[in-house]
């Protein structure tokens, strides 16, 4: 049986930090997920994943997102900050969960397409989809945010893993 | 290399009409828990109502949620139980609903964040797709899960169809 489902690298943050990245991402599987645990160090900053450095306007994101007591849906388009898959201003102390897949990344011929959920009780949960306008393999994930230098608070764990159709 | 994702434990409902699935004796040396069920209940309803609870607790639960139904997107809360919906007997014949549900950290001192995706089918106007952001805000390693089906009080046990079907899988970062 083959190994389908293989942990490419975790990070374990030490120190808060504004960003952590995942590099060097080989193009030997179909599709990748990312899993983020933990907090954020304050309130009020999206996650965001910013693909192979690049910072040009060609991230979008469309979510629907519900509070507790009603829901909504938002859309960002031509973003230079990377997609959103934790659009959700949440609680910095709030524990969180962050999944996101993304398909057939290593191909040359497409964009490339992320699906997130996101998910902090105390605040709400969320599906995004977005959109990397690029034909370019991916190799680089960097998670972050545009405005905080300390996004991700001690003992939030990032994992990245990759998945192989065969 | 690891295998990542390792099935622990699967229960397959027999006639016997139990009220719920646990899994117990959960060992600490994953990473994170994910549960892909497939359901489907007695009570009398389209669709009906599964409570989670982690080591026999039933305190410091509590979930938000965002709700499509077909034809509008809503969202609730619940501050004492996690909670999700699944098909009853009254939706279309041999139609289950699913749902996964993902435990990251589960085995660390912080408060267990869940994640739950779960859909209600049927053939007909009425069905639902749900995303829940849940917590049990306590800081013991998880052990056992157990998931309940419930009337509409979220406290008196229903009972699950046979065929229902629950695996459980251990998740490794390295």
């Amino acid at each position: 049986m083959p190994i389908t489902y293989e942990p490419i690298a975790t990070t374990t943050v030490g120190s808060a930090t504004a960003e952590v990245t995942f590099s060097g991402i080989s193009g030997s599987y179909t599709d990748l997920v990312a899993v983020i645990t933990g907090t954020r160090s304050t309130t009020g900053n999206s996650v965001l994943v910013r693909i192979n450095s690049d910072t040009g306007s060609n991230y979008s994101t469309t979510i629907i997102d519900g509070d507790g007591t009603s829901a909504v849906s938002e859309r960002g388009s031509n973003m230079s900050s990377g997609i959103g898959v934790a659009a959700w201003k949440g609680n910095g102390s709030d524990q969180m969960v962050v999944i996101v897949n993304i398909m057939n990344y290593a191909n040359t011929t497409t964009y490339k397409t992320v699906l997130s959920r996101y998910g902090q009780a105390g605040t709400g949960t969320e599906a995004l989809v977005g959109l990397w306008r690029s034909t370019a393999a991916i190799t680089s994930l960097t998670f972050r945010s545009d405005n905080v230098s300390n996004l991700f608070s001690v003992g939030s764990v990032l994992t990245l893993y990759g998945i192989k159709a065969a | 290399m690891a295998n990542t994702y390792t099935a622990i434990a699967t229960v397959t409902v027999d006639g016997s009409a139990p009220a719920s699935i646990e899994f117990t004796s959960i060992p600490a040396t994953y990473t994170d828990l994910c549960v892909l069920l497939s359901a489907r209940g007695a009570r009398a309803a389209v669709s009906t109502i599964a409570i989670i609870n982690f080591n026999s607790s039933t305190s410091n639960l509590s979930h938000r949620r965002l709700l499509g139904n077909g034809s509008a997107a809503s969202s609730d809360n619940n501050a004492t139980v996690l909670a999700f919906n699944f098909n009853g007997s009254t939706g279309t014949s041999a139609t289950f609903g699913n749902a996964t549900i993902y435990v990251p950290n589960y085995a660390s001192s912080n408060a267990k964040s869940v994640s739950i995706d779960a859909v209600t089918e049927n053939n007909a106007t009425s069905a639902q797709v749900q995303l829940l952001a849940g917590l049990w805000n306590d800081t013991s390693a998880i052990t056992s899960l157990k998931i309940t089906a419930v009337a509409g009080d979220l406290v008196t046990t229903s009972t699950l169809d046979q065929y229902s079907t629950a695996t459980l899988y251990g998740i490794k970062n390295s």
